[in-house]
């Protein structure tokens, strides 16, 4: 690499000015000639029958240009999952309501007030249906979610290892004779890892024009994958992906919640055809909780068991996950990542088996960590638990069963899974030796010499990310039927201009995560031309190579190796163009300060002007060079990646109240090469806010009914600055070896590793007390009805 | 989140305001918006006319009147929270009242006329037994703190009359502000909350006004806990045996944040807590 201060170099977010100053283009700010406003029909009930629509009184109010229900648009046919197991979404309620919130029926109006005032004058008659809203209940059948279906279970994922049915017997009977043993201990833990409402600060938002004169759509949406968001418009509406143009702007906040196809992105394309404006619908914060998904929503019982000195012999995970009505994109697959990490990084017998079960409830799907933190938080309870029950230091247990770093490369972990590369102990030590734990340590002994309820938590994690491989195509995972096929791999096109400045053009976007900057660094590093002249240009599916999207903290281990690669072409190629022109050999050609120069002859120097220059007018090149300097490559890993790290919490409890304090915050984490420290610290710091936000704050609460009790920010209480501690990050570096850059995925590690170490860190504090368990959120009400039934039961 | 359509007017001193109120079928006073434009967002509220009194001048002054402050009804929860004039009740409720950008937007007469039940100020003016003085198109009324919270989101403001200032008596002794918020600590909506007042003479408590918030369907006096605290030497054990009544003829409302049982014991626990503070600083 030409220079190091460039890659791995802290560098100023190049995006902020403008999202700092209010200047940067989100799909709300977009407005065009002649635009309608769509407003949403929504049910009030979680089950019921619709008897009639009347949309009369909507559509005589003036200014009301439209009133759709099913009937106008079934022929289009519904949005496929990509994982179409369960029940699909219709396009609108079709004939069944199946949560609060689901759209009956769509307004176009002139005005957004006014086609709120219409929606709000269709009337519909419901006859209520009984509804399945507890998950416990939903699993046993009794009562039907979908007439049509043989059973509200909708899939059962089961691993130890993952497709193989001997091994897998030969692990379950390994971990009953364990459990049979007279001198090991069993540890069992319920718990909820309760539904969250995932919430950007932009809700999503799309805008619709069809131009019948080209026959072309032209799509803005605020969405993490607008290729795929083309292609489903494309076999939608049975035109060419070259009839679709989608741009997805800046996007505010993903978080997964924008992974998928919505309905409401194929409706306004429908009325925008039908009557010929451009049609908007911007999702209001009211009605998100119940149209775009929700995440996490599991109950499930992780059992361990293992010696008195800390050999743990085997661990089960078996539990119910909650879908919600219909399946959106990844929705089953959801659970099924969590499989992927199960055994976290451990070496111990494995089986895990998880339910993917229907509620009437809004759909569950990918949501900042997907699968990985419910599946982290139990395993890291529990093993927490049985270092508590046998007396050991929770690291040295930790430690002692660690998949050992000489098993890389080439270790399989006991649910299966192939994993690139791992040093646990290193980052655990990191932690445990810092001078922040041992003070954490000493604090909450000093605390609790005075009478008060300290704790302190720790929490191992492993990731699975950087999605890739490839392969994950012939799970079926091919988005084939968004119409547009393609594999989990990344792409990057890079392009000196005539005037040596640089373009690159990349297959995923941000949605916060910094790829214009990122990928600067990375390009930089390759042509050594400063980052004030390179563009990222992204999130525009006419312009950007195909990419299959921002989601699994993948963009820069799968699409920025591609661009890696891509920039190590174009390099190769000038070195040729400036071999000729310093007539040196081409092997010798190396490049700096905004130029080449001949190796051991700094003074013989030509210019990245010069270079572009000359590309671009072939005449001047040597034989054979072609004109231009652009290359454009396709990275297809061969693996995902396998972050992991290290976290530890100090927090206070008022047992008077239940009041929990989070006074200290440490993590050490390993997402192998690092590109920009301080985008992967800004990376951490929101998954830390995400992860404990589900730990002490946030829950999505339905009554029996199917209400949302926490639909609004007045009562779903989302983390902010003022209640998390200053962070102090750490990391230690473990270059994956499956891309060329080295680096593994930070947006989900903060989320995957913060939850139970919060959890962990108030059992501790609640230990001298008798509690065992308190689930999440650690709302006061709780942390105190623990303390309560704990004093019962002494 | 989108309102209704509305009418709205700004008028420029409170005779004008009163009668823009009286001429609609439905008027909304509105101070700072903070919660009036969120219901309307939400449609829980479409008021027919807003009546701004925003742009009155005079309003946003806190007033010593010798024998009471008077808190006018445009002064800010961020200028309660920060006079030296105001009791240390209500001076803490302020400064525990939403966020940064609402305590500096919203006012404490609006947050009082609106009476949330999960609201701070509210409990503090009804401790330090306030004076509500409403403005109408007919004249001035006094109401006093005792009468004027009547049930959730609901005062003994008629539809005509504006709440135009809080006057609360410069009675002496001490007082002080207690609450669990909803995030935890003295974040957010009170989950519940104690406003308390002493009046200390001879080394005993001769008076105690006390006030809970969060855990009913209004803010209510906590009567029990001020009979059995006056005459005491308010000792620790005194404030304990008192809070313990805290709960006494209060309605306990079930909600997101706590169970009956949870609200009544921290009711009983944050009166304690204030009554300790209030006696310290009497």
């Amino acid at each position: 690499m030409s220079t190091t201060s460039v890659l791995g170099g802290v560098v100023k977010r190049r995006e902020d000015p403008a999202l700092i100053q209010g200047t940067g283009l989100y799909v709300d700010d977009v407005k065009l000639p002649g635009m309608l406003y769509a407003a949403f029909v929504r049910s009030p009930f979680a089950h019921a029958r619709i008897t009639s629509i009347d949309a009369s009184a909507a559509l005589a109010m003036e200014g009301v240009e439209a009133v759709y229900t099913i009937d106008d648009v079934r022929h289009l046919g519904p949005v496929l999952a990509q994982v179409p197991i369960g029940k699909v979404r219709p396009l609108l309620a079709d004939g069944v309501v199946n949560h609060v919130g689901e759209a009956v029926a769509m307004v176009v109006a002139k005005d957004r007030y006014l086609a709120r005032d219409a929606a709000d004058a269709v009337e519909v008659d419901y006859e209520p249906l009984p509804a399945v809203v507890d998950l416990k209940e939903a699993a046993t059948d009794q009562r039907k979610v979908h007439d049509d279906l043989e059973s509200n279970i909708l899939m059962t994922w089961e691993a130890g290892p993952f497709g193989d049915p001997d091994a897998m017997a030969e692990t379950r009977r390994k971990i009953d004779e364990a459990k049979a043993r007279d001198d090991t201990v069993v540890v069992s833990i319920e718990a909820v890892n309760q539904r969250l409402i995932g919430t950007a600060i932009e809700p999503r938002a799309v805008l619709a024009d069809w131009n019948p004169g080209y026959g072309r759509f032209t799509v803005y949406s605020s969405t993490q994958i607008p290729h795929a968001l083309a292609g489903a418009i494309a076999k939608t509406f049975g035109v060419t992906y070259n009839d679709v143009h989608v741009v997805a702007p800046e996007v505010g906040g993903g978080f997964g919640l924008k992974l998928n196809i919505y309905n409401d992105e194929i409706l306004v394309a429908f009325a925008s055809q039908k009557l010929g404006h451009p049609v908007k619908y911007t999702e209001s914060r009211r009605e998100s909780p119940n149209s775009t998904i929700q995440g996490r929503g599991w109950i499930a019982t992780a059992t361990l068991v293992g010696t008195r000195d800390g050999e743990i012999l085997g661990y089960e995970l078996h539990g119910l996950c909650d879908m919600g009505a219909y399946s959106q994109n990844f929705t089953v697959a959801i659970p099924f990542l969590g499989v992927f990490v199960a055994s976290g990084q451990y070496k111990f017998p494995t089986h895990v088996k998880l339910d993917c079960v229907a509620t009437h409830t809004m759909t569950t799907d990918a949501y900042r960590g997907a699968g990985r933190p419910e599946a982290i938080y139990y395993l890291e309870r529990v093993i927490d638990a049985y270092a508590r029950k046998i007396g050991m230091d929770p690291a040295e247990v930790r430690r002692k069963n660690y998949i050992p770093a000489d098993a890389f490369p080439g270790a399989i972990s006991p649910v299966g899974f192939a994993m690139d590369t791992g040093d646990y102990a290193k980052a655990l030590d990191a932690l445990v030796e810092s001078d922040g734990y041992r003070e954490m340590l000493a604090e909450r002994d000093r605390m609790r010499a005075e009478g008060k309820l300290a704790g302190v938590g720790l929490s191992t994690y492993v990731e699975v990310c950087g999605f890739g491989p490839s392969g994950l195509v012939d799970l079926g995972f091919s988005w084939s039927e968004y119409g547009a096929p393609s594999a989990f791999s990344g792409s990057g096109l890079v392009r000196v201009n005539p005037d040596s400045t640089v373009t690159v053009i990349i297959g995923t976007g941000p949605s916060g995560q910094g790829h214009q900057t990122t990928w600067s660094q990375i390009v930089a590093d390759q042509l050594g031309i400063p980052l004030e002249r390179i563009r990222v240009i992204h999130g525009d599916s006419e312009e950007s190579p195909f990419g299959v999207g921002t989601f699994g903290s993948r963009s820069a281990a799968v699409d920025g190796s591609a661009t890696f690669e891509a920039a190590q072409k174009v390099r190769a190629k000038a070195a040729k163009i400036a071999a000729h022109l310093l007539e040196a050999s081409e092997e010798d050609i190396q490049f700096a300060d905004g130029g080449a120069f001949v190796a051991g002859s700094p003074d013989q120097t030509v210019s990245w002007e010069e270079i572009a220059t000359v590309a671009y007018q072939p005449h001047r090149l040597p034989e054979g060079v072609e004109g231009g300097l652009e290359a454009h490559a396709i990275f297809s890993p061969a693996n995902a990646t396998w972050p992991f790290g290290a976290h530890a919490a100090l927090v206070e409890v008022d047992g008077d109240t239940g009041d929990v304090r989070l006074l200290r915050y440490i993590t050490v984490d390993d997402c192998g090469n690092v590109i920009n420290p301080m985008i992967v610290d800004g990376q951490i710091h929101g998954g830390l806010a995400q992860g404990i936000g589900q730990a002490m704050f946030e829950e999505a609460v339905y009554d029996a009914d199917g209400n949302l009790l926490t639909g609004s920010l007045l009562d779903y209480v989302l983390p902010t600055a003022a209640d998390l501690p200053s962070f102090e990050l750490h990391r230690t570096v473990t270059p994956s070896d499956i891309n060329p850059l080295g680096v593994k995925g930070i947006g989900e590690a903060g989320t995957i590793g913060s939850a139970q170490t919060v959890v962990n860190a108030v059992v501790d504090a609640l230990e001298p007390l008798g509690v065992e368990h308190v689930d999440m959120p650690l709302r006061p009400k709780r942390v105190w009805q623990a303390i309560q039934d704990a004093k019962g039961g002494n | 989140m989108f309102p209704r359509s509305f009418e709205y007017v700004a008028p420029a001193d409170l005779a004008e305001a009163a009668e823009a109120l009286a001429s609609a079928e439905f008027a909304k006073v509105m101070s700072g918006g903070m919660s009036l434009i969120p219901m309307m967002k939400l449609r829980l509220l479409s008021p027919d006319l807003v009546v701004d009194i925003g742009k009155i001048r005079g309003l946003d002054q806190i007033e010593d009147r010798g024998d009471a402050i008077a808190i006018g009804a445009l002064v800010r929860h961020a200028q309660t929270a920060a006079s030296d004039a105001v009791p240390a009740a209500l001076r803490t409720a302020a400064a525990w009242t939403g966020d940064t950008q609402v305590r500096n937007r919203g006012t404490t007469v609006g947050s009082v006329a609106h009476a949330d039940i999960a609201a701070d100020q509210p409990a503090a003016v009804l401790a330090l037994g306030a004076t509500m003085v409403a403005r109408s198109a007919s004249g001035t009324r006094e109401i006093p703190a005792d009468e004027f919270f009547v049930d959730a989101l609901t005062t003994a403001l008629e539809p005509g009359e504006i709440l135009a200032e809080i006057r609360i008596p410069k009675a002496g002794g001490g007082s002080a502000y207690e609450k669990l918020g909803r995030r935890g600590g003295h974040t957010d909506y009170a989950v519940a909350g104690a406003a308390a007042w002493v009046q200390r003479s001879n080394g005993s408590i001769s008076d105690c006004r006390v006030a809970l918030t969060g855990v009913g369907t209004k803010p209510t006096l906590a009567e029990g806990v001020a009979e059995a605290l006056i005459g005491t030497d308010g000792s620790a054990s005194a404030v304990e045996a008192a809070a313990a009544r805290a709960t006494e003829g209060v309605t306990l409302l079930e909600d997101l944040y706590g169970s009956e049982e949870y609200k009544a014991h921290l009711a009983k626990v944050m009166t304690a807590r204030a009554l300790t503070q209030a006696i310290a600083n009497a």
